[in-house]
């Protein structure tokens, strides 16, 4: 096209024009761009710093190791075990499936986990270690170790597990730890960060849970710098966590696992607590179970079988368990009745094998009748008549007090899981808790330890030991804690007068010492290991008029769950006692005849800390307690063996 | 004047040419290159690789290609234009049927070992043909309707081929390069104000569409633009890119937290920290003064273009010269407004800073061009 001077003159004007103007826009808007700058850069600085730190800084958690438990000699009851577990991470091993292939050579593999951790790797970050097996055993470990360059991304890593090496002795006083959950955490209002950590153990049952605190310690932590997809560069600093509370009990692991032992087939429970200071030296439950299983989450089949037995494993039936006392309430009475000076040692009551109150007739055990009885003989005879009369003078407040002051119907401080409280009725608490007024036959009832009165064996075990001191002997279980040692039990004296308290011993000393005792077949003979018991067997059911017109009375007959509780306290030796015991064997029919035996087995042992000399017991019993020593000497753990083996 | 007559009288030939080259300009582009090299050596933790070392054989070789363009005369450049303009259309149908599949979009075209991005090489084209189109067009003629409809269709039509890719920082950037060629060039002012009037209508019909079966523009795109409207919204998701780039510039703060210090993308917060989002590095490392600083440079840059231009008689090189230079200030204002968060973000590389491909080559190739202009103007 042919272009005039004019023409060009024109255009380069214009575009000189519009190039300034674009110029111009370009220059504001550099201008704009670096006043963003500096808003972001100067203006919102500190602001933007502090959100890059966040990007940048992770706070990671250094699980303490949890404190220890020990027995009152020092042997571990719950103890951290190395726990061994084999993981993987996928960046590292390439090609998983020939890994978990060579892997599956070495050891056993469960598919159910490989399936579970496959599935975990794909959603998470390729440097990320997944773990491929729990608990693996130290023969595994170290098979996987001789092969690691074969197994690129395998890892054996090791932590640390709860582990209880007196296996079912505990069960029922430490409890057992298991991997935090869910419901766990709700039931907290501001829960410790260490339970965020997956399968952290915390303590579910028993003192692991009542020392839950104290045991767990407190956390330490590491800042460390991660990337964006929370690979950790490098750590910033690392501040160590302060370890859990080391525990030591009262108990006796010796002594516990002879009372386990000796009480196995039964549903039973026992306690022995020292006189001196309270110490429990032995708080049994059976049957038992093995706490070990708990630890990293029971199976559902386990479960069931420990729910489904009718023996209630799972109880800790020596705190938890609530029994009506029976005759084991008389010694109660007894001391209300002489404090309350409604009768002196000496007065007696006949017996006729009855009594009649408002219309109803209330039976002594014996049918032909006691005839006439004291205090010693009430004991000795088990007397119930005596028993129905001196309660009625005294009056039910006074006994309820009495209990209390005895130790039953009051609530013992003791870390153990639902510790009970049973019961020391009085005419308010039926009206309030029942709705209904007293009647003078439950009075006649509580008399022999019937009717609304409940104990735990623990209770009465205090009994029989505030009965043999005469102190206020409070129970501990925890010795120490961390090494400081904690207050002891012995408690202030009682104020019962010391005459009544002696009579009152008397007659439980000729339970057990008077050829015509209840006791007397489970009597001790070594001279200075006497002891002193009262036998108790109480009725769960009534005893319908049809039934005693029938005379069903043999316990025999009955079905298991019908049968009466055995019961039995004691405190020995007689002239210095050290220890009280009481045995509670559920549906054992006879106190004197099933409980008895029993309680002198474990009182001999808590007394010569060991098997005692068979020259302790009665001639004739002597066979058997040889043969059953040897039985039970075969089950006591061998401690010693153990400790060399951790070393 | 025709070319003839000052080509013969007064341009330099031979070796003299040399010393007409824009030389501040080259040492400001080799500036710029080193600040990107310093950048990606950062980036990869202290490392030549894999990008710092690339990067400068790429602009070496870019050098080379904006020497040996510059001392081609202008009036070979201008003769090919139409013909560059329509090899890379060629090339834009190609990619269409049968580019590689990269990134979600499909940019490439693999001739041997070299990976051709055809966009690119359009924006400069596109730039060539405009100039060379209204150098031929008599001045009275520019705002005459007939003749404002051919460089509009000239622009469109690769528009449409690279949003179709789909593209949408190139498409941009064709669209305002071409638009700015022509409005330098003298079309009459209502013709832009109608077009940003429609443009105004053409956003909200995309706005409208969204959902709808005749969708103009991609879910991603839509989200890009969610997410730049208020970036807090998501911001692990889409609205991740925006929010730690801001943190980065935010915490570089005054001076910056030193080189090789910047954690945010040492530690890989942020994403694509070598390429579209290498400024946040630069401004978390060296802070505001260093985030300046390039302004600074790239400013330079254009303001010795815009000089040459204006100081050049040839409207053919004037209007490629500023063509190119309106061309490269929209590369670094839209990246720059993409990680400050002023704009949406789109794939738009800092020029000369930003590890690419083909991009570095080609910005050279178009500064070949400017240098052409400069050496080969009527004096």
């Amino acid at each position: 096209m042919k272009r005039t001077p004019k023409d060009a003159a024109t255009g380069s004007r214009r575009l000189t024009r519009r190039t300034l103007f674009i110029g111009g826009l370009q220059a504001s808007f550099i201008g704009v761009l670096a006043w963003r700058m500096r808003f972001l850069q100067v203006d919102q600085a500190d602001e933007f710093r502090m959100l890059a730190e966040e990007n940048r800084i992770n706070i990671r958690l250094i699980p303490p190791a949890r404190g220890e438990i020990f027995d009152r000699n020092g042997v571990a009851i719950a103890r951290n075990e190395p726990a061994y577990r084999i993981t993987i991470v996928r960046e590292d091993a390439g090609d998983v499936e020939t890994v978990l292939g060579r892997l599956s050579q070495l050891m056993k593999l469960d598919p159910e986990e490989i399936e579970r951790a496959m599935t975990e790797m794909k959603r998470s970050a390729p440097f990320l270690p997944i773990t491929l097996a729990d608990r693996v055993s130290w023969e595994d470990v170290s098979r996987i170790a001789v092969n690691t360059p074969a197994l690129p991304g395998i890892t054996p890593e090791v932590g640390l597990s709860r582990g209880y090496p007196l296996a079912q002795d505990f069960a029922h006083v430490v409890g057992y730890v298991g991997p935090v959950s869910d419901y766990d955490l709700a039931k907290l209002e501001d829960p410790d960060q260490l339970l965020r950590i997956p399968r952290f153990q915390i303590g579910k049952v028993g003192l692991e849970a009542k020392m839950e605190e104290k045991l767990r310690g407190s956390a330490g932590a590491r800042r460390v710098e991660v990337n964006a997809v929370g690979r950790v560069m490098r750590e910033l600093d690392r501040r160590e966590g302060v370890p859990g509370a080391n525990l030591q009990l009262t108990t006796d692991y010796r002594l516990q696992n002879y009372v386990q032992a000796r009480l196995a087939g039964e549903s039973a429970a026992a306690v022995v607590i020292d006189c001196e200071h309270g110490d429990l030296l032995a708080v049994g439950s059976a049957p038992t179970f093995d706490p070990n299983l708990f630890v990293e989450g029971i199976s559902g089949t386990d479960y069931r079988a420990l729910t489904e037995n009718k023996y209630r494993p799972l109880a800790a039936k020596a705190v938890q368990g609530i029994y009506p006392p029976g005759s084991t309430f008389k010694m109660v009475v007894a001391l209300a009745g002489l404090e309350a000076g409604v009768i002196g040692p000496e007065d007696t009551f006949y017996c006729p094998g009855y009594l009649e109150v408002s219309n109803r007739r209330f039976h002594c055990w014996k049918r032909g009748g006691h005839g006439s009885v004291n205090l010693e003989g009430s004991l000795q005879h088990s007397c119930d008549v005596y028993y129905y009369e001196l309660a009625m003078q005294v009056g039910i407040e006074k006994i309820s007090e009495m209990a209390m002051k005895l130790g039953i119907g009051v609530h013992h401080d003791l870390p153990m899981s639902a510790v009970a409280t049973g019961l020391a009725p009085t005419k308010e608490w039926k009206r309030t808790v029942r709705g209904q007024d007293w009647v003078i036959g439950d009075t006649v009832n509580s008399a022999i330890g019937q009717g609304f009165v409940l104990a735990s064996p623990l209770q009465l075990a205090i009994m029989a030991a505030r009965v043999a001191t005469g102190r206020n002997v409070t129970p501990r279980i925890i010795k120490s804690i961390d090494g400081v040692e904690q207050p002891s039990g012995s408690g202030e004296s009682l104020g019962l007068n010391p005459n009544n308290l002696r009579h009152v011993q008397q007659g439980m000393f000729e339970v057990s010492n008077n050829r015509r005792g209840t006791g007397y077949g489970a009597r001790i003979i070594a001279e200075g290991f006497r002891m002193a018991g009262k036998s108790g067997t109480s009725q769960v059911r009534n005893i319908s008029a049809a039934e005693r017109a029938a005379g069903v009375t043999s316990n025999a007959d009955l079905p298991w769950e019908r049968r009466d509780h055995a019961l039995w306290v004691d405190f020995a030796p007689f002239d210095n006692p050290k220890v009280a015991v009481c045995v509670v064997v559920e549906h054992g029919s006879g106190g004197s005849s099933t409980a008895a035996p029993i309680a002198r087995d474990i009182t001999l042992q808590a007394l010569f800390e060991g098997d005692p000399p068979l020259d302790a017991y009665p001639a004739k019993d002597r066979e058997a307690v040889r043969e059953r020593q040897e039985r039970l000497r075969a089950l006591r753990p061998d401690v010693e063996r153990e400790k060399k083996s951790r070393a | 004047m025709s070319y003839l007559e000052y080509a013969v009288k007064t341009t330099p030939s031979g070796f003299r040419k040399v010393l007409y080259l824009n030389w501040p300009l080259a040492l400001l582009l080799s500036a710029v290159a080193c600040v990107g090299f310093l950048m990606l050596y950062s980036v990869a933790g202290g490392s030549f690789t894999p990008w710092a070392e690339p990067q400068m054989k790429r602009f070496a070789l870019g050098l080379a290609v904006m020497f040996t363009v510059g001392m081609v005369p202008i009036w070979f450049w201008r003769n090919i234009s139409g013909l560059a303009y329509f090899i890379s259309l060629v090339l834009l149908v190609a990619v269409e049927l049968f580019g590689t599949i990269g990134m979600g979009a499909q940019r490439w075209i693999d001739i041997g070992p070299l990976r051709l991005q055809p966009s690119e090489l359009m924006k400069i084209a596109l730039v060539m043909f405009l100039a060379a189109y209204y150098d031929w067009l008599p001045a009275r003629k520019v705002s005459n309707p007939i003749w404002v409809t051919i460089p509009v269709l000239i622009i469109l039509v690769p528009t449409f081929l690279v949003l179709k890719q789909p593209d949408l920082g190139t498409a941009i950037l064709l669209l305002t390069g071409g638009g700015a060629v022509m409005f330098i060039a003298g079309v009459h002012w209502a013709y832009f104000v109608a077009v940003i009037a429609g443009a105004v209508g053409l956003v909200s019909a995309v706005f409208e569409s969204r959902g709808t079966d005749w969708q103009l523009i991609k879910d991603y795109q839509f989200r890009r633009i969610d997410t730049f409207l208020d970036p807090s919204s998501d911001p692990l998701g889409a609205g991740y890119h925006i929010t730690q780039s801001k943190i980065a510039l935010g915490s570089g703060g005054w001076a910056g937290r030193g080189y090789m210090q910047g954690t945010q993308s040492r530690l890989n917060f942020l994403p694509e920290k070598h390429t579209d989002f290498i400024f946040t590095t630069l401004a978390e490392e060296f802070g505001f003064l260093g985030g300046i600083s390039l302004l600074v440079l790239y400013a330079l840059i254009i303001m010795f273009c815009v000089s040459s231009a204006m100081t050049n008689q040839n409207r053919y090189a004037a209007l490629l010269t500023l063509g190119i230079t309106t061309t490269f200030f929209l590369f670094f204002a839209v990246n720059m407004s993409m990680v400050m968060g002023l704009a949406p973000v789109v794939g738009v590389p800092l020029p000369l800073v930003s590890y690419g491909g083909s991009a570095m080559v080609v910005l050279m190739l178009a500064f070949g061009l400017v240098q052409s202009a400069h050496i080969h103007k009527p004096r």
